[in-house]
């Protein structure tokens, strides 16, 4: 695997691999944050890295974004070597990092304005996300003005309006409350549904994996490696209260949390 | 303010000390303090006086030289210091060690440098006000979060879009802080060169007024200088005021 072999003829292929991440290893001086990390995310769908905390997921995330040099690999998107951030990938930030001096329509916007986009048309796929998202009404808003639930749907509305294949979520809801999160959580599946893009996500919460996921790619800590992956079979279209009392939503929390318990304090 | 239950309205405080003043000064105690009504009326007519406004222009000069200088200095290194270890290396210990520093005894050294003059007095403008200017403007971009630096870079901004969209927008409000300290510092440099320099602009008045027990026009001239420091300070203030929304997302 180690060989940069043509993804198609590798033994370990995924079909249509829009992520792949080749033997990545990162070290911030002594310490082994990754070690020998090997995957394909398949496009089209939500793959889940999930972990205790110090396992490098997030290290992980932002290597395949291209803000965090690895130490040793490759990251390959569309089958094209990246080294730096580029337009097919899109990041949402755990602390939502929305500039506080502007609007929420110029801050969703902002991606297509770093791009050059003439103002009309980038207003109008922001208004377009922005309703997506369900913040139609708080354009003109400034972020202090919103709870953090709607601050990290401004973040996504900013991801989605730039069109990127990749969408990489960084705990995007570990700053929301409980309610909100939930429902975030439906909103999210929705706009998977609809926008039919690839979504990396990370998160530390069992639930959430499953929920949204399909596939989770369990990490292990000091040094983070692939421990685990599970492909929860979930029927997405039953009702998200159906869903929660699922026996195979229940199955799957149980099987990770029994693979996870051993790293817990 | 509410005192026993009664709204106070927010001027007493100053009306009531204005009162004591005029109290003691017409109860003759001692002759530093003339009565309040006095030094008002001093006051009108100093500022028709021909010395006055000669003066307060010499003031506004020194004053107005050495702020733009401060500022066209102080933010740009504050700047480079808080984004490139290399300045602040440089200049980190310096700028510290000034802005504690008790810089009114480096005067008599200007004096000897750039001359009883103007010059000196807007070399100490300068040296009062720029300091804080530089540590208020490192701070501010030292504190812009990493996460906005990465998401500009995340949708393909380059270094110096990041700088001129991000970093300098995000350490704004500091920057206008360090500003506003540095206008009231620049106000205390001025009278306190012009006083040590002592033959040109409000010094030179000072000297006059004291050595001729001049108390009316003396203290008038005083209250003039507060009452513009606090004005100065009160104009950045409300255009700070105008950047809060900054705040509720910190």
């Amino acid at each position: 695997m180690a060989n940069p072999i043509p993804l198609r003829t590798a033994d370990n292929a995924t079909p249509d691999a829009i992520v792949e991440v080749r033997d990545i290893c990162k070290r911030y001086g002594d310490i082994e944050a990754l070690r020998g990390i090997n995957l394909d995310f398949e496009r089209g769908k939500l793959t889940t890295l999930l972990g205790p905390s110090g396992c490098g997921k997030t290290t992980l995330l932002k290597i395949i974004a291209g803000l965090v040099p690895a130490t040793s690999g490759q990251i390959r998107i569309n089958g094209r070597v990246v080294t730096g951030p580029g337009p097919e990938r899109a990041f949402v930030f755990q602390d939502f990092a929305l500039m506080p001096w502007a609007t929420v329509l110029r801050n969703v916007a902002f991606g297509l304005e770093l791009k050059g986009m003439p103002q009309a048309e980038r207003h109008r796929i922001a208004r377009h996300y922005i309703n997506e998202v369900g913040l139609s009404g708080f354009e003109e808003k400034y972020p202090h003005e919103l709870s953090g639930g709607m601050r990290q749907r401004v973040g996504i509305a900013r991801a989605f309006s730039v069109n990127a294949d990749v969408l990489l979520l960084d705990e995007p809801f570990s700053a929301v409350d409980e309610q909100n999160r939930r429902k975030f959580q439906e909103d999210l599946l929705r706009l998977v549904d609809k926008e039919r893009k690839t979504f990396l996500f990370v998160t530390h919460s069992i639930e959430e994996a499953v929920y949204v996921s399909d596939r989770i790619v369990l990490l292990s800590p000091r040094p983070g490696r692939v421990s685990q992956i599970i492909e929860p079979a979930i029927d997405r279209s039953a009702a998200p209260d159906v869903i929660r009392r699922d026996k195979g939503y229940l199955d799957v929390v149980e099987e990770i949390w029994q693979g996870l318990r051993q790293y817990a304090e | 303010m509410k005192l026993f239950g009664i709204k106070i309205p927010m001027m007493t405080s100053l009306i009531f000390w204005a009162l004591v003043w005029e109290i003691v000064g017409r109860m003759d105690v001692i002759f530093l303090i003339p009565p309040m009504t006095s030094v008002i009326a001093a006051g009108f007519g100093l500022v028709q006086t021909g010395s006055w406004q000669n003066a307060t222009l010499i003031t506004l000069r020194s004053f107005a030289l050495g702020m733009t200088l401060a500022i066209a200095v102080g933010v740009p290194l504050g700047v480079a210091m808080g984004r490139f270890k290399v300045v602040d290396n440089i200049f980190g210990l310096w700028v510290n060690m000034f802005v504690s520093a008790p810089l009114s005894a480096l005067v008599p050294i200007l004096m000897i440098l750039f001359g009883l003059g103007e010059t000196t007095v807007f070399v100490t403008v300068f040296l009062f006000a720029v300091w804080i200017i530089v540590l208020d403007a490192r701070a501010g971009v030292m504190q812009v979060p990493p996460s906005l630096i990465e998401m500009g870079r995340c949708y393909g901004a380059s270094r110096f879009t990041i700088f001129t969209k991000i970093i300098l927008l995000s350490a704004l409000p500091e920057i206008l802080a360090g500003i506003r300290i540095g206008l009231i510092r620049g106000v205390k440099g001025v009278v306190i060169g012009q006083i040590l320099v002592s033959i040109i602009g409000y010094g030179e008045l000072f000297e006059l007024y004291s050595r001729s027990f001049d108390m009316e026009r003396f203290w008038a001239l005083t209250i003039i200088l507060f009452a513009a420091a606090m004005l100065l300070s009160a104009v950045v203030e409300h255009f700070e005021k105008r950047i809060e929304y900054y705040a509720g997302a910190r």
